[in-house]
């Protein structure tokens, strides 16, 4: 029997209050990377354009300390626990609630949140954090913060295809959405796709995948990193464009994700972000 | 770029894709403050900001910094407020100024009544609050970051969406790269 690790839910607040002021104000270095290829790829003069001002707004949200959007978003956290850890002092949900509302209120974040979707009133702290749990074995903590904007949340969809829609329905779904948000998504877009699982699953999944560090890196998967490639060149021959405007590159990445699934379904999420893509990881 | 005033003094001038910048007074309203737009409408009461010739500004931005004047300020997505803006463009409004399309009945009052929609880029958020040079909340305060607020904006960059002659900058730039 392994040791049980003790971690004090104070330092998951700590972990969580710090990352949200970071993940606000500083793009990761490999979605800046991606933004610089895609300045470098797109062949329209307004698209160029457009990522130059959005490389050089990310110059100045870190350097002024002003959040790179005013849409701050939802705090979604991803925490995998090993199963020989033992959360005390408290709540452990509770605790990375705290974590948001402090980093939220000490990086002047705007609190986004509503705590019911008919009366509408905000939480006035950016709580709840979205979280998921993940527990596997060991003692290890990853988390992992992903600041989600609403216009491109908004922008998702999901669909239960047929086996013999397969692929190239997956496809075409993918295309479509992409059509349907349009400028709305604020491309370019980092897309991520869940496959398989069931409906609540390939959700997760798409949410997961738009995480993966760095920003574009393929799938270890050989035929998933083969249509990923192959979804990017399909993304971009829309001619949407950054910010809508029209251009060649209206995605900088598609990650996509799969699990095993029932013989009788084809579950496709797909969840996009917009070009401010604002993701930390930390192991504690 | 063309340099404009707010008021417009032309909008007739401009065409679906020129690159502007906008200096002068915008009002902020989101989804929830148009709502309250429609409410004191059908009430028969007056709206607390006088919509004839004003633009409105879709955004809700975070809170400023001590010594800042707002915060970060990029365009939210139109698109929420389109069951809104035709009664407020009835009334007046001469510019819209958000991120993306603008539905088929909007459009048409847009063309009918005079009223021109700007483009701005919701990633250079940081980049426009330097762009605003005075804030001040005129109604709704308990709506937060949704307030509607009034402000002073100079050199404020932008691209012309929809003019008065028809022209979609969304459907015709797109339409120049699709493969």
């Amino acid at each position: 029997m392994s040791e049980v690790r003790t971690v004090d839910v104070a330092e998951v607040e700590a972990v969580v209050r710090k990352l949200c002021v970071e993940a606000n104000h500083e793009l990761r270095a490999d979605h800046v990377a991606a933004l610089q290829r895609g300045r470098d790829a797109e062949e329209s003069p307004i698209g160029r354009e457009v990522f130059d001002r959005l490389l050089e707004n990310a110059r100045v949200s870190a350097a002024e300390q002003i959040a790179f959007c005013q849409d701050t978003g939802y705090a979604v956290v991803f925490l995998t626990v090993g199963q020989d850890v033992h959360f005390t002092g408290g709540s452990l949900a509770e605790a990375i609630d705290r974590g948001v509302a402090e980093g939220y209120s000490d990086g002047y974040l705007r609190a986004s949140l509503v705590r019911s979707p008919v009366d509408r009133v905000n939480t006035g702290d950016n709580t709840p954090a979205m979280v998921h749990y993940d527990l596997v074995p060991g003692a290890g903590i990853e988390l992992t913060l992903l600041v989600k904007g609403a216009g491109c949340d908004n922008m998702s969809a999901l669909r239960m295809l047929t086996p013999a829609a397969g692929v190239e329905g997956m496809k075409r779904f993918v295309v479509e959405t992409i059509e349907k948000a349009g400028p709305s998504a604020s491309p370019p877009v980092t897309v991520g796709i869940g496959m398989g699982g069931t409906f609540d699953r390939a959700a997760v999944l798409a949410k997961r995948a738009l995480t993966r560090d760095p920003t574009g890196s393929p799938s270890p998967d050989p035929k998933l990193a083969e249509l990923e490639a192959e979804l990017v060149d399909a993304i971009n021959a829309t001619g949407i464009g950054p910010a809508g405007f029209g251009g060649t590159v209206t995605t900088v990445a598609v990650h996509v994700e799969a699990y095993p699934t029932h013989i009788a379904a084809f579950p496709v999420a797909i969840n996009l972000d917009c070009h401010s893509h604002r993701v930390r990881s930390v192991t504690l | 770029m063309t340099d404009l005033r707010l008021p417009l003094a032309d909008p007739a001038a401009l065409h679906s894709g020129d690159s502007v910048t906008l200096s002068g007074t915008v009002y902020t309203a989101r989804d929830a403050a148009h709502a309250r737009f429609l409410e004191a409408i059908d009430a028969g009461e007056d709206l607390p900001v006088d919509v004839d010739g004003a633009t409105i500004y879709f955004v809700g931005p975070t809170p400023a910094r001590p010594g800042h004047v707002i915060g970060s300020a990029g365009p939210t997505t139109a698109s929420r407020c389109d069951a809104y803006s035709p009664a407020l463009v009835e009334r007046g409004l001469a510019a819209m100024i958000g991120k993306g399309r603008r539905n088929a009945e909007v459009k048409a009052s847009m063309l009918e009544h005079g009223c021109v929609y700007f483009g701005a880029i919701e990633g250079t958020a940081a980049l426009l609050s330097q762009c605003i040079t005075a804030a001040e909340i005129v109604a709704y305060e308990d709506l937060g970051a949704e307030a509607v607020r009034k402000l002073t904006i100079a050199d404020f960059p932008a691209l012309v969406v929809n003019d008065l002659h028809g022209g979609d900058l969304y459907d015709d730039g797109p339409a120049r790269y699709r493969r």
